[in-house]
């Protein structure tokens, strides 16, 4: 059963993806993404991290994807625009590709599951997942978080650098 | 597959998805089914409340909007980091108080300064 | 809960603190030179907090060190020559706004954090705040459609070799059930899975070779480089370069060091490759800024060299040449933004003939510069390649060196194609050569042509410095 829909959720983040990259239409693409996101959200509550789905429902579902519908608006871009491959060489790119794959196979079919450390299912579904989250995150991980705020920080200085219409110097 | 369960409290959810979807396929299925078909000129227009439909149905986007979805993802990531703290803010106490005021006061700087610039402005 | 030892991260904190007070300020005052001057004030505060800010804190997450410290002093000494090019280059470029300097500010707090990384999340945060702000910063010239290309190519494959190294990250997390860089090794080494550790290995120094931009990774660079306003050229060339070499050091020499065998032969094929990429494209280019484009790729080829003889010589050889590229490059980024008037950009060779008879002295400049770019003594860039070669010769590598030493040797020539545009030809008709008489610019430019002389002439304290902090 949890094999069933491990694959199912796995097939179609693939499958999305697939469909992101290969539609011509843009807004097309976004809704593939939309599709991709909440599978990805699937896959998350299997591992126990009801907060990561929840996240990858608010955030990106929600707010990355408005993000991205405006950025495809604003650009106003054409399905009949579709350029002439710009550059060439995917026959290399593609072998290149395809021997990377391998090479993850081959490596990933080798790993063996050990101890499975402190933060086990029954632990994490004792504590529930937002409250270990916070837990690991507020104290052991205190100073990445603070790091993460000066990141988002320059994100709002970024946009307004870049975007503002007029910038007041 | 280790590590990975079967979270069986969201069962209800997923039935519900389930529904949802179907709901929505069966309502287009079933329209399809039953409808009548008479198309004519009027009927193929899309409607604009009446009106002849005008130009071009894509506009540009102003890069207005841009500015303010990248405001509003900064923030609703702020806003996440918030969930997990106040649910263990009970445990790690004034620790936990004083690094999210850091995190916050970062924020909030750069707050002031998408004011100051009229970020939020409509200009 | 403990209240975790401050002490280590206090450079960080200070600076932190001054650049949200920046960028606070910047909002109300208008004069931008009173911002440049504010940054350099909160430069040399932080310098004064680095040396007493020794230690381990954060479980290990954050280290302050003698090697992190020489780095950081490498950030902020380009931080600063930045600045000082930058004042009047962002005005005639017409882009003065005061966000320029925080930016700049909190790019360099990335790379501070990336040189202390003790964890890879840390590692990998510092190092997204540091490729975020660069990216803006290339392209902060709004109106120039070359400086938005810039930006948007780097951004798309900046944010592509992010996801690889968070993919190399996860699976040596996967591996060992830890990050910290410090205990990598040893549960690699236990765990015995070697293909797997291997394909992490590789994905970590694909993401590692984007950012100093090794061969083949290095894809970006020129486009990047060409497009982005020069005086973010200078910065970006030397900044975010030293601060991968910083990374390698620390994730590959300590984190990895069991799989040394294994990397060091990648990192071999890859410096032959950069350094035969980046030296014989460069023969072609005829656009300065493109051309020291692949002279940077070039020099990454051979700073890796340092890292490939993996003892405290060799990497001790590679963050002096780090200090000494910092000098020359941005020394020669800083004669073009010279060179950069109202009326034109002055940047293809043809421009440049004749640049002697107009403007001896800064003629004079770029030929140190060119020189101490192809290494030829008495030069900085001489004493640089001098102890990389002789690290590279005692490690047991000395084909390697020799075939760095052919590289170098082609390289002179397309250094001092520039000294004979200058030199040889009359000026072409129609260029204005006017230069610029900022004297914050002729301040940097007095500093790196200075400090590329002294340390060809008198190399020894700057030698024994980084051995120190090394050993």
């Amino acid at each position: 059963m949890v094999e069933a829909f491990f694959i199912y959720f796995a097939l179609m983040v693939v499958f999305c993806s697939v469909m992101v990259v290969s539609r011509k239409n843009p807004v097309h693409s976004v809704l593939w993404m939309l599709v991709m996101f909440f599978h990805v959200a699937g896959l998350y509550l299997m591992l126990n991290a009801e907060f990561l789905a929840a996240t990858q429902i608010i955030v990106y579902a929600g707010a990355i994807l408005v993000l991205f519908l405006f950025v495809i608006m604003l650009l106003n871009l054409k399905e009949e625009i579709a350029t002439e491959h710009s550059v060439g060489g995917w026959p290399g790119g593609l072998a290149l590709a395809v021997s990377f794959l391998l090479f993850a196979l081959l490596a990933f079919t080798g790993f063996t599951v050990k101890a499975s450390g402190k933060w086990s299912i029954q632990e994490v579904s004792r504590l529930t997942h937002t409250k270990a989250l916070g837990k690991v995150l507020y104290t052991e991980y205190l100073f990445p978080f603070e790091v993460a705020s000066v990141i988002l920080l320059v994100a709002i200085v970024g946009a307004v650098v870049l975007a503002k219409k007029k910038l007041k110097s | 597959m280790p590590g990975t369960y079967l979270p069986e409290s969201y069962l209800p959810i997923f039935i519900f998805i389930i529904i949802a979807t179907l709901f929505g396929l069966g309502a287009l299925l079933i329209g399809e089914i039953v409808r009548l078909r008479r198309p004519y000129h009027e009927k193929l227009m899309p409607y604009e409340s009446g009106i002849d439909p005008v130009g071009e149905p894509r506009v540009r986007f102003s890069i207005r909007f841009y500015v303010i979805a990248m405001l509003f993802v900064v923030f609703d990531v702020e806003a996440i980091f918030l969930y997990p703290w106040a649910v263990v803010f009970d445990k790690i106490g004034l620790y936990a108080f004083v690094e999210m005021v850091i995190f916050i006061i970062i924020l909030f700087v750069g707050y002031i300064y998408a004011w100051k610039k009229d970020a939020f402005q409509w200009e | 809960m403990n209240m975790p030892d401050l002490q280590p991260l206090m450079p960080e904190i200070v600076f932190l603190g001054l650049a949200l007070f920046v960028l606070l300020a910047e909002l109300f005052i208008k004069s931008k030179e009173t911002i440049g001057l504010m940054v350099i004030v909160s430069v040399a505060a932080t310098a004064y907090m680095i040396p007493q800010s020794f230690g381990v804190t954060f479980s290990g997450m954050f280290i302050s060190d003698g090697y992190s410290s020489f780095f950081k002093f490498i950030f902020l000494l380009n931080l600063i020559l930045t600045i000082l090019i930058s004042i009047q280059y962002i005005q005639i470029e017409r882009a003065e706004f005061g966000e320029y300097y925080t930016v700049l500010m909190f790019s360099t707090l990335g790379m501070m954090i990336m040189a202390s990384a003790g964890d890879l999340i840390v590692l990998y945060l510092g190092l997204e705040l540091m490729a975020l702000s660069t990216y803006i910063l290339a392209g902060f010239i709004r109106h120039d459609a070359r400086s938005t290309e810039s930006a948007l190519k780097y951004f798309l494959l900046g944010a592509f070799s992010s996801a690889i190294l968070l993919y190399g990250i996860m699976l040596l997390y996967g591996l060992t059930g830890t990050t910290d860089i410090m205990k990598l090794s040893s549960l690699l080494m236990k765990n015995g899975m070697r293909l797997q550790s291997i394909f992490a290995i590789v994905m970590v120094m694909v993401a590692f070779g984007f950012k100093i931009a090794l061969v083949p990774f290095h894809m970006w660079a020129p486009d990047v480089y060409e497009g982005a306003p020069t005086s973010i050229t200078a910065f970006m060339s030397v900044g975010p370069k030293a601060a991968g070499f910083a990374v390698i050091g620390r994730v590959f020499l300590t984190g990895l060091e069991g799989f040394s065998a294994d990397w060091r032969l990648l990192l071999v094929v890859l410096s032959i490759a950069t350094m035969a990429v980046g030296n014989i494209i460069a023969i072609q280019q005829h656009n300065l800024k493109r051309m020291l484009a692949y002279s940077s790729i070039a020099h990454a080829g051979y700073a890796v060299l340092g890292v490939i003889a993996g003892n405290t010589e060799g990497l001790s050889a590679t963050m002096n040449y780090l200090l000494i590229y910092a000098f020359m490059n941005i020394g020669a980024f800083s004669v073009l933004v010279l060179l950069r008037n109202e009326q034109e950009r002055i940047e293809t060779l043809e421009q440049i003939k004749g640049l002697a008879r107009n403007h001896p002295f800064a003629s004079a400049l770029m030929l140190i510069f060119m020189f101490s770019l192809t290494g030829i003594p008495p030069t900085a860039g001489f004493v640089g390649k001098f102890f990389l070669f002789r690290a590279l010769v005692y490690s047991g590598y000395t084909w390697l060196a020799v075939v760095a030493v052919v590289f170098s040797a082609i390289s002179a020539y397309f250094y001092l194609r520039v000294v004979m545009y200058m030199y040889m030809y009359e000026p072409e008709e129609g260029v204005t050569q006017d230069i610029s008489t900022a004297a914050p610019l002729g301040l940097a430019l007095l500093i790196t042509s200075l400090m590329v002389i002294a340390i060809g002439i008198y190399p020894e304290p700057f030698v024994n410095f980084a051995r120190l902090v090394v050993g």
